[in-house]
């Protein structure tokens, strides 16, 4: 137990450390341990604003969960940069409600940034239980479509990285 | 080789950015214009990232990985930003073109 109480969050401890390292773009000795100082002292200062744990079931998937965002980024691009360019009054911008499944905070917040980074739609706003994202679409063709394509290529492989707290 | 690889990936930032700006001078309400820059600036920034790492690992000693930071950071801030504009864009109800399709009831 008092190694919990030492490393309350292990996974920011190592992200501290790694930031730490790129920020000044070494791997001297001195830097190491700096770095190592900062990343155990930094969590457990700010470990009361971080109430529950963030458990992250496959790692190795979340790499995989960025390489996909990044290849879904690169298509987007395209597909709204012809929207940009093409005549305005074919567009047809619109809201549309979608019901998450996740119930992770973080898994949510990551899956918000997610449809925001992807071209074409913007994550507006989360309901108060949490049940419901809102979201502006740059162009609405069919509404199901939507929905069922960021369920099927971001919420999915998100709701089995994130367990369920 | 390396040149070309570089001037491509610069010119394809570039003209991402590029059609970033022209949405947001083209597209005609607050909500479409919040798509230009956020979209297109993460391909158009990030490919001349891409381009700075590759330069600068090839061109001086050691490798330089700055910019996978200034990408995180980008990735981070940028859809939070866009996210709080838009929240406070709807409770103050800011104009929206006519066709916007709105939510069913």
């Amino acid at each position: 137990m008092i190694l919990q109480r030492l490393f309350p969050h292990p996974l920011l401890t190592m992200i501290l450390w790694g930031i730490w390292l790129l920020l000044n773009n070494t791997i001297s000795p001195g830097h190491i341990v700096l770095g190592a100082v900062l990343a155990i002292f930094i969590p457990w200062l700010t470990s009361s604003y971080w109430p529950e744990k963030i458990t992250i079931r496959h790692p190795w998937m979340l790499v995989l969960y960025v390489l996909r965002v990044l290849f879904e980024i690169l298509v987007a691009n395209a597909v709204v940069a012809k929207l940009i360019l093409g005549p305005q009054k074919n567009l047809k911008p619109g809201f549309l409600n979608y019901e998450l499944k996740l119930t992770s905070p973080v898994g949510i917040g990551l899956l918000a940034n997610t449809i925001s980074l992807t071209p074409g739609t913007v994550s507006c706003d989360l309901s108060k239980d949490r049940r419901f994202l809102l979201i502006h679409a740059l162009h609405i063709d069919d509404v199901e479509a939507i929905k069922a394509e960021i369920h099927r290529k971001f919420e999915k492989p998100l709701l089995e990285i994130f367990v369920t707290c | 080789m390396l040149e070309w690889i570089l001037a491509i990936l610069i010119l394809i930032g570039a003209f991402f950015t590029l059609v970033g700006s022209i949405g947001l001078y083209k597209l005609s309400d607050f909500y479409m214009r919040l798509h230009g820059p956020t979209k297109a600036s993460t391909l158009g920034v990030g490919a001349i990232l891409i381009a700075s790492a590759i330069h600068f690992s090839f061109k001086t000693e050691g490798v330089s990985l700055h910019e996978i930071l200034v990408t995180l950071f980008l990735f981070i801030t940028a859809p939070v930003s866009a996210h709080l504009m838009a929240k406070a864009a709807i409770h103050i109800k800011v104009k929206q073109v006519e066709r916007t399709r709105q939510l069913e009831k």
